[in-house]
This record gives C-alpha cells, sequence and structure tokens, in this order.
C-alpha cells in the first residue's frame, strides 16, 4: 500500500464542459492541478485552507473550494471553473455585471465571487439580497467592501446568463 | 508546487471495506468532506499514509423516518441536512446548525460524520506549521506545554462543531463501525473532556449513522460568532423543550465552542413543571446552571469569560422563545 503514494494515476472528469484526464497523485489539491498542471490560473490561492473561497470551483454545479478539495475525488464528477464562464471577448451576465457595477478592484477575489454567485443563480434565480449575501458568505475580499459586489449580482438577476 | 506530503486515497464501497482498509496501516485516517483534515495536514499537523475515504460507501448516505424516529447517514452532507424540511419540521435545531456551519461551500462538503468528531480548536493549535514550531509547539501535538494553562497538564482546546448539541438535544445515538462489528451508543457517550483526546473511538472505528428517536420537544440553535458570514462557534447552544398541560415537561440545553466536548447540561430536572410562561426567577437558574458548568479557556481571541456569559444568555433567549411558543399554544 505504501509504495503506491505519490504515484500519479490517471483520472477522469469532466472539466468546463469537456472530458479531461488528469494525471495525478492522490494527494495533489484540485487547486494545485488546476494551476500548475492544467494551466487554469484563473482559480486563486487566497489563504491556508478553506478561509477566503478566491479558490471557489463548481463541482457538480455546487460551490467547492478547490484548496480543500483533492484532484482525485473529481473523478467522475463535473468541475467547472471561472474559465468556463463566459469566452474571451463574451463575458457572461455575471461578470458584466461585476464589470460594470465596480463589483472588482485588485479581482484577486472575483474568480471565487463568481463562481459562488454562479452556483447561486443555478440553484435560485431570483435570489433577495439576505441570500446574495449568504452565498458570497465564506468569500473575502479586502478592496471592494462588498456592497459593489452584491450590487453586481443584483444587477445579474434575470438577465439571461 | 505540492501543498501536501504524499499519500494514497482508499475508496471503500462497503463498510467492510473501509474497516479492512484502516487494519492495513496504523496512520491510516478516514476522511469525508475533508474541510477540516484537509486544513490540519496542510498545517502539518497528521502524516497520513492512507486516506480512507467515506463518502462511497452507500450505507453512510440518506435521511430516512419512521414512526421510532430518523436516521441520518454519516457521509450526509450539511447541505442535504440543512435543507431537508421534513427534519427541520421535526428537528428544528439540527437543521439550524447544519445551516450555521461555516459557508455555503463549506456546507457542500463538509458531513455529519466529520462535523461530529471534528478535531478540537484552539489559538495556538490551528497555525501553520512553521508557526507553532516557532511557538515550541504544544501540548496537543508535538509539544508538552499548553500556553493556554501552562501549570496545568491537560489541553483545553474547544470542541466547536455546530451539530452536536442539537443532536444531544433529541438523545441522538450513534452507530459505531470497527473490527469488532457495529455497536450503538448514545451521542454523549463519543465524547470526553480532553481537547487532545476528545474522542472515545478505538483505533479503526467510525460513525456510520445518527439515529433521532421520534421527539415532540420543539428545539432551537443559536451561536455566538466573531463574524456571521462564516466562523465557528464561540459559544453555541441548543436548547429542546416540550410542555405539558401549561408546565415545563422537558428541557434539554447542550452547549458547544466552551469545552473540549459539546456540554449536556445535568441539573435540568430541577426547571421543570414551572408554568410555561416562563418568568425571570425561572431564567436566571438556567442560566446559572449554564454558567457554573461551561469552562470556556483562552483558547479564541475573545476572552473567556465572554464566551461563558454569552452561552448562558442564548440559553436563556432560546428558552424563553420555546417556552413563549409553548405558552401561546397552550392559551389557544
Ligand atoms: C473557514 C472554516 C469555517 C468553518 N466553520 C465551521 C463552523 O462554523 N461550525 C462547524 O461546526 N464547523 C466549521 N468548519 C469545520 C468543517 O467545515 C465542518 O465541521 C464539517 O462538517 C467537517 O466535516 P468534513 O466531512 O469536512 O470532515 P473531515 O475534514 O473529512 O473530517 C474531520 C474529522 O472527522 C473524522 N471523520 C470524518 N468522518 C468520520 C466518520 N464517519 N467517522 C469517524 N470519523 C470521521 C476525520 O478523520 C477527521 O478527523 C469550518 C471549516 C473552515 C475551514
Ligand atoms: S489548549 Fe493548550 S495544549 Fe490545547 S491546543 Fe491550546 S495551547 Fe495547545
Ligand atoms: S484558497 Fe481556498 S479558501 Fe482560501
Ligand atoms: S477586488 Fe480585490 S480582493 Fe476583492
Amino acid at each position: 500500500m505504501q509504495d503506491t503514494q505519490g504515484t500519479p494515476e490517471v483520472r477522469v472528469f469532466r472539466l468546463n464542459g469537456r472530458p479531461h484526464a488528469a494525471l495525478v497523485a492522490d494527494h495533489v489539491l484540485l487547486l494545485d492541478y488546476l494551476r500548475e498542471q492544467a494551466g487554469l490560473t484563473g482559480t486563486k490561492r487566497g489563504c491556508d485552507g478553506g478561509e477566503c473561497g478566491a479558490c471557489t470551483v463548481l463541482i457538480d454545479g455546487r460551490p467547492r473550494l478547490a484548496c480543500l478539495t483533492r484532484a482525485q475525488e473529481c473523478a467522475g464528477h463535473d468541475v467547472e471553473t471561472i474559465e468556463g464562464i463566459g469566452a474571451p471577448g463574451r463575458m457572461s451576465a455575471l461578470q458584466r455585471a461585476f464589470h460594470e457595477r465596480l463589483g472588482t478592484q485588485c479581482g484577486y477575489c472575483t474568480p471565487g465571487m463568481v463562481m459562488a454567485a454562479e452556483a447561486l443563480l443555478r440553484r435560485d434565480p431570483d435570489p433577495d439580497e439576505a441570500a446574495i449575501r449568504a452565498a458570497l458568505g465564506g468569500n473575502l475580499c479586502r478592496c471592494t467592501g462588498y456592497v459593489k459586489i452584491i450590487e453586481a449580482v443584483h444587477d445579474a438577476v434575470g438577465t439571461p446568463r | 508546487m505540492e501543498t501536501l506530503p504524499p499519500f494514497r486515497v482508499a475508496t471503500p464501497a462497503t463498510i467492510a471495506e473501509a474497516v479492512a482498509a484502516a487494519q492495513e496501516s496504523r496512520a491510516a485516517r478516514f476522511i469525508a468532506g475533508g474541510t477540516d483534515l484537509m486544513v490540519n495536514l496542510r498545517h502539518g499537523i497528521g502524516a497520513p499514509d492512507v486516506l480512507i475515504d467515506l463518502r462511497g460507501i452507500v450505507d453512510l448516505h440518506g435521511v430516512w423516518t419512521d414512526l421510532a424516529g430518523t436516521t441520518v447517514g454519516a457521509a450526509v452532507t450539511l447541505a442535504e441536512l440543512a435543507g431537508d424540511a421534513a427534519l427541520a419540521a421535526r428537528y428544528p435545531a439540527v437543521a439550524e446548525a447544519a445551516a450555521a456551519v461555516g459557508a455555503p461551500a463549506h456546507r457542500e462538503a463538509g458531513t455529519v460524520g466529520g462535523n461530529l468528531c471534528l478535531d478540537t480548536r484552539c489559538v495556538f493549535y490551528n497555525r501553520s506549521a512553521w508557526w507553532r514550531e516557532a511557538n515550541g509547539f504544544c501540548l496537543k501535538h508535538q509539544g508538552s506545554v499548553c500556553h493556554v494553562a501552562p501549570t496545568g497538564t491537560r489541553c483545553h482546546a474547544a470542541f466547536s462543531g455546530d451539530l452536536a448539541p442539537a443532536l444531544l438535544v433529541h438523545d441522538a445515538t450513534v452507530e459505531i463501525a470497527g473490527p469488532q462489528g457495529l455497536r450503538r451508543q448514545a451521542l454523549d457517550a463519543l465524547y470526553a473532556e480532553d481537547g487532545a483526546a476528545h474522542l472515545r473511538l478505538a483505533p479503526g472505528e467510525f460513525l456510520t449513522r445518527v439515529i433521532l428517536p421520534a421527539d415532540s420537544a420543539r428545539s432551537a440553535y443559536a451561536k455566538a460568532r466573531a463574524r456571521a458570514a462564516i466562523d465557528f462557534p464561540l459559544a453555541g447552544v441548543a436548547v429542546a423543550l416540550r410542555a405539558e398541560a401549561g408546565r415545563v415537561a422537558a428541557l434539554r440545553v447542550a452547549i458547544t465552542g466552551t469545552n473540549a466536548r459539546p456540554l449536556l447540561l445535568a441539573g435540568t430536572e430541577a426547571l421543570l413543571g414551572a408554568a410555561v410562561d416562563v418568568d425571570a426567577a425561572w431564567l436566571e437558574r438556567l442560566g446559572k446552571l449554564v454558567q457554573k458548568q461551561v469552562q470556556p479557556m483562552r483558547t479564541t481571541l475573545l476572552a473567556a469569560q465572554y464566551r461563558r456569559r454569552v452561552a448562558a444568555a442564548l440559553a436563556q433567549r432560546l428558552a424563553a422563545t420555546l417556552a413563549g411558543a409553548a405558552s401561546q399554544a397552550h392559551a389557544a
């Protein structure tokens, strides 16, 4: 059993809508896999683990922290990162609202914020302010003071995504 | 860059496979959502060679109810629990406590078993490896002195899971699997008042289910925390109260965040029989019971005395609200 520690294995999952085969060892965090191996650096590392939400991705449509998740446990699941939202030159309604409402300043928290808000809007297309605040409760922002972010999510409500 | 030291993950599909996997290595650890254990591993606390992921075991999933009560699988997530309307109607405190854990992403991953078996917490312990090393480690792990009570011989790190008190006031039983087979015991007997060894589980044992007996008491949960959006409880209190013929017929109070174990308040029998529109003197007696039994130490950034008082205040507030509702129901 011990001798297999650290040996990469092929894990197959969906990544941003496409089948994806990852050659990855069991102990590698999804965050590290995405950033270092898959080249998807949109997902951010903002803390020592679990505290800031900058690494929020969607697994099977639900918000999850890539910094506490292993790539191995994604096998058979559907993983979405900020790179899967919108397309170059074509922002999603949520991204456009963040842009237009100044919901993003330095931008470090933004991918996590957008993913957490995206998860909310898929589950509840018409959230009130309390629901928006609750959905973003695990996402820290050191720039905006949150008000602009909440306004941005509000703006995106009801616009087709 | 690799954040964690190498380990292998075992993914048993049955309880028997999980028990067998645990016997293959002394350094194996069980894991579910990983929202507690992965943080500790990142902090250099523990170096398992194998993590046994319990979530692939079908028997650990599902919430089902019959006349005798409700059974909750240990791998049920907190998000599932918080969203279960039938459970919320029967055991309000349990659903409220599940919804009060961390933030949405923690509740999507975090499980009932992981929450009940959460490691204890302390400002000197939940730190990076270099921070703890620079501070000479501590009694709980790798060191010899407790920085909270340096003359003492035991760890006072606080049990800070939200679910345990809510399950305790509903008299929960846990089912435990291990090399000896399955056994059941009161949830209360799972814990010991020792911050460095607060779980009474033998090596290789894990929780499979929580069983809640049918209960006509109404219940509620409330917690005090530094940030309302996301935080462990500085003190969390669950109260269950049942009224009969306008009198308090049953009262159970349980507290988290103040002791090394979740605490089921003793001596509440003395408060039974009072008219259910409880008066200030009754609430005062309840508050005193709480203040006497909780033992908060300087394990959080807020003062221990604050946590003692807030625990009492929350117990009084919840009991007054539940008693008020029962009193109105009686009058109607
Ligand atoms: C920023 C942050 C905030 C948090 N806030 C809160 C909070 O407010 N309230 C709160 O209660 N928790 C909080 N948590 C802790 C955690 O998210 C939850 O307690 C969660 O329920 C833990 O469950 P898990 O499945 O992720 O546990 P894991 O991390 O998988 O496991 C935790 C421990 O339990 C053991 N274990 C897991 N399942 C079993 C089982 N079936 N039988 C025996 N042992 C088992 C593991 O070996 C490990 O020691 C927070 C965490 C973070 C990072
Ligand atoms: S209470 Fe003492 S021994 Fe326990 S974790 Fe804190 S400093 Fe360490
Ligand atoms: S990097 Fe994942 S929560 Fe901070
Ligand atoms: S925009 Fe800078 S952290 Fe949020």
